[in-house]
C-alpha cells in the first residue's frame, strides 16, 4: 500500500453532498479485473459530455485544479455501493485525501487500504475550507498524518481524527492482511474449538 | 453475577471475535463469504501476488450475477469484457478450490437470493460478500455485510476480517400494515426518516410486532436495504418463521445436529434490557406506500404526497441537494408524483427479486395489460425462483400482460449487463438505489415495492396501488 505521510497540494472542491459511489464511478467501468485505468473513468457522467468531451464546467477539468491531489467533497461521502473501484479510480487520477464532513463506513474502509487519507473535519471548518478555495482556486493545504493536522496559507491549523491503527499502517504504507495473519495461531485454534 | 443483557449484534459479535488487541480493530472470523465477478478479480490476483493461498476454500461460495445476460442466449456473450471476467472468476474458482455456480448452474442467481434459498445463510453466522446489499443476509438473524476487495482478499487469505466494532441501532416496527402496503415502504420509510446516512457506523436490529409478522423473504427486503440507510448491516432476530424457512434446505444440519442448532439459534435474540446506542420506532399503521421522488434512497415520500419544497429547508447544503435531485429528476417542487408518467418498469433485484415479490406483482398483473407506452422486465432473482414462478404459471401472467420474463440476474437494478433505461426516461424500480445514472447513464428511477411498480406498469404512470386490488 502507498505510504501516506505529509501531502501539500491544490484543493479540488466538490461541494455536493452524499456523493456516491455510482458518481465516483458509474457500473458500466467495473468490468475490469485489474485496477489500472479507472481514473479515466473517475466521476465519469459528471466529467464527459453525452458526446465524450469533457464538460468543462466541471470542477475536474478546469486549469486551476490539474495534478491536485486533495478532493473537498460534501458530507457522507462515498454512500452506496462497495466497490473498492471508487478509491482506485480516486487514487488512480491523483487524488490521495479527501475531506469531508463525514464517510460512508465501506468507502472510509476501502479508502484506508490504498493510502487514501480521509480527514474528517467539522461543519464549520468544512464551510472555510470551500470559502477559502472559492477566494483562491490555487490554495494549498498541507495535510499532515503524524501530527493529524490541516495547515492552511495563512498557516492556521486545524486538527482531524483517525485512528491510531489506520494511522501507523498509512505512515509504514504496510497493509492490514500482514497484521490478521500474523494471529494465524489464535485463527487454528479459534478455528479448533 | 448475572450477565448484562446482550443484544443479537454483540453475542454473534462475541461469537466471532478472534483476537482483540488495544488500539486495533477485532479480527472477527467469517462463517460463509460470497463472491461474484465483479468485486473478487483483484483479490486473487492480490493473493496470487503475495503467495498465499487461501485458508477455507470450504466457507466461499461464488455465483455470477452482476453482468450476466438475461435473454436465454448463455454464452458467448455480446460484451467480450463482461464474459472475460465471468471467465477470470471460473478460472480463480477452479484454480483455488471454490465451489461455483455458473451460467449453466440450475442453482445460480444474484448472490443474496442464492445464499437462503440453499439454507447457507443461518442465525448466528457472520457473513461477508464484495457487495454492499449482503445486508440482506441479516434476515435470518446474521451478521452480515458488505466489504472492499481487499477485504476479499482478506477473507480469502484468513477466514478473517479486522473490523471496528460498530454501534447498535433499534428500529422497532410496531403495528399491522394496511393491504397494498409492503416490507419495502417500510424500509423506504425509515431511510426517509433518518436520511442516506443517519445509520453510519451502525448495524440496525429490526424487532416489532410488524417484523414478526412479515415473512423472511419480506425481512430480507426490509435489510437488504440497511446500507441504504447508512448501516452495514440490518438484523432481525431469528424466530420459529426462521426455522421453518430453513428446515429442510440443502445446506441447514440434519437430524441431531438440527436439533443443536435450534437449540443454540433459540439464544441469540437480544435479551430482554439489552440496550442500544440509538433507537427509532416506526408504527406500521401508518404507513402508506412508499415512492422515492430523488437521486437517493432517503428521498422518499408517501405516493399520496407532493413533492417537497427545497425553499422550505433552511440547511443550504441539504437545499442544494434537493434542488440539484428534481433538477436531474425533471420533477418541479410541490408537484404530486401520482400521474407521472413512466417508460419502464422494472421487477427485480436482490432487494425484490423473490417469489413472493414476483407473485406480489402478478396478483396486479393477472387480467391486465402494461400501458402501451411502458417497457416492462420482470427478472427472477435466482434460476430457482424463475423456476418456482414458472411451475405456479407465473410468466403467462406477465408475459399475457406484455412484460419480458427473462433468466435471473442483477439486472437493471446496476445495468451493467445491457438492461438499462434510456437517457431520460422514468423507471419504477423495484431495486434500491436511484443514483444519478445507477439504471443507465441519464435514467431516471423511482424507487417502490413490487405492488407499486406492477400498478405503474398497469396505468403508465404512479398510481395507488391500493385503489386497484
Amino acid at each position: 500500500m502507498a505510504q501516506f505521510t505529509q501531502l501539500t497540494s491544490r484543493v479540488i472542491p466538490l461541494a455536493n453532498r452524499n456523493i456516491d459511489t455510482d458518481q465516483i464511478i458509474p457500473a458500466r467501468f467495473l468490468k475490469v479485473t485489474d485496477k489500472s485505468g479507472l481514473g479515466e473513468a473517475l466521476f465519469s457522467d459528471w466529467r464527459y459530455n453525452t458526446n465524450g468531451s469533457p464538460n468543462t464546467n466541471f470542477v475536474l477539468n478546469q486549469a486551476d485544479h490539474q495534478g491536485a491531489q486533495i478532493l473537498l467533497a460534501g458530507g457522507n461521502f462515498g454512500c452506496g455501493s462497495s466497490r473498492e473501484h471508487a478509491p482506485w479510480a480516486l487514487t488512480s487520477w491523483g487524488i490521495r485525501a479527501v475531506i469531508s464532513t463525514s464517510f460512508a463506513d465501506i468507502f472510509r474502509n476501502n479508502a484506508l487500504k490504498n493510502g487514501l487519507l480521509p480527514v474528517i473535519v467539522d461543519v464549520e471548518t468544512h464551510k472555510s475550507l470551500f470559502d477559502l478555495v472559492e477566494e483562491l482556486p490555487t490554495a494549498e493545504l498541507t495535510i499532515d498524518l503524524d501530527s493529524q493536522s490541516v495547515t492552511l496559507p495563512d498557516g492556521a491549523t486545524m486538527s482531524f481524527p483517525i485512528d491510531n491503527f489506520s494511522k501507523n499502517c498509512l505512515l509504514s504504507g504496510i497493509d492490514q492482511l500482514g497484521y490478521i495473519l500474523s494471529h494465524e495461531a489464535r485463527i487454528s485454534a479459534y478455528e479448533a474449538a | 453475577m448475572p450477565l448484562k443483557p446482550r443484544t443479537l449484534f454483540e453475542k454473534i459479535w462475541a461469537n466471532h471475535l478472534v483476537v482483540q488487541e488495544s488500539d486495533s480493530p477485532a479480527v472477527l472470523y467469517v462463517d460463509l463469504h460470497l463472491i461474484h465477478e465483479v468485486t473478487s478479480p483483484q483479490a486473487f490476483t492480490g493473493l496470487r501476488n503475495r503467495g498465499l493461498r487461501m485458508r477455507r476454500p470450504e466457507r466461499t461460495l461464488a455465483t455470477m450475477d452482476h453482468s450476466t445476460p438475461t435473454t436465454p442466449l448463455g454464452l458467448p456473450m455480446a460484451d467480450t469484457q463482461a464474459e472475460a471476467q465471468l471467465q477470470q472468476l471460473a478460472d480463480n474458482c477452479a484454480e483455488f478450490g471454490i465451489e461455483l455456480f455458473d451460467m449453466d448452474s440450475p442453482q445460480r442467481g444474484i448472490v443474496h437470493i442464492i445464499g437462503p434459498e440453499l439454507g447457507l445463510t443461518q442465525p448466528g453466522m457472520t457473513i461477508v460478500c464484495g457487495d454492499s446489499h449482503t445486508s440482506t443476509h441479516g434476515a435470518f438473524g446474521a451478521l452480515a455485510f458488505g466489504i472492499g476487495t481487499s477485504e476479499v482478499e482478506h477473507v480469502l487469505a484468513s477466514q478473517c476480517l479486522l473490523q471496528e466494532k460498530p454501534k447498535t441501532f433499534e428500529v422497532r416496527v410496531e403495528g399491522t400494515l394496511e393491504r397494498g402496503v409492503s416490507a419495502k415502504d417500510i424500509i423506504l420509510a425509515l431511510i426517509a426518516k433518518i436520511s442516506i446516512s443517519g445509520g453510519t457506523g451502525h448495524v440496525f436490529e429490526f424487532t416489532g410486532s410488524a417484523m414478526r409478522a412479515l415473512s423472511l423473504e419480506e425481512r430480507m427486503t426490509v435489510c437488504n436495504m440497511s446500507i441504504e440507510g447508512g448501516a452495514r448491516a440490518g438484523m432481525v432476530a431469528p424466530d420459529d418463521s426462521t426455522f421453518q424457512y430453513l428446515a429442510g434446505r440443502d445446506s441447514v444440519p440434519k437430524g441431531a445436529a438440527w436439533e443443536q442448532a435450534l437449540a443454540a439459534w433459540r439464544e441469540l435474540p437480544s435479551d430482554p434490557g439489552a440496550a442500544y446506542d440509538q433507537s427509532i420506532t416506526i408504527e406500521a399503521d401508518e404507513l402508506v406506500p412508499m415512492i422515492t421522488f430523488g437521486t437517493n434512497p432517503g428521498m422518499g415520500i408517501p405516493i399520496t404526497d407532493a413533492i417537497p419544497d427545497p425553499a422550505q429547508t433552511s440547511n443550504a447544503d441539504v437545499r442544494h441537494n434537493l434542488e440539484k435531485a428534481l433538477a436531474y429528476m425533471g420533477l418541479k417542487p410541490g408537484q404530486a408524483l401520482l400521474g407521472q408518467p413512466v417508460d419502464v418498469v422494472f421487477i427485480g433485484s436482490c432487494t425484490n427479486g423473490r417469489i413472493s415479490d414476483l407473485r406480489l406483482a402478478a396478483d396486479v398483473l393477472r387480467g391486465r395489460k402494461v400501458a402501451e407506452s411502458v417497457r416492462m422486465l420482470v427478472v427472477p432473482g435466482s434460476q430457482a425462483v424463475k423456476q418456482q414462478a414458472e411451475s405456479e404459471g407465473l410468466q403467462h401472467v406477465f408475459r399475457a400482460a406484455g412484460a419480458e420474463w427473462r433468466e435471473s440476474g442483477c439486472s437493471m437494478c446496476i445495468a451493467m449487463n445491457g438492461d438499462q433505461i434510456e437517457p431520460g426516461q422514468y423507471a419504477v424500480s423495484t431495486s434500491n438505489r436511484n443514483f444519478e445514472g445507477r439504471q443507465g447513464k441519464g435514467g431516471r428511477t423511482f424507487l417502490a415495492s413490487p405492488l407499486t411498480a406492477a400498478a405503474a406498469a398497469v396505468r403508465g404512470q404512479i398510481s395507488d396501488v391500493r385503489t386497484m386490488l
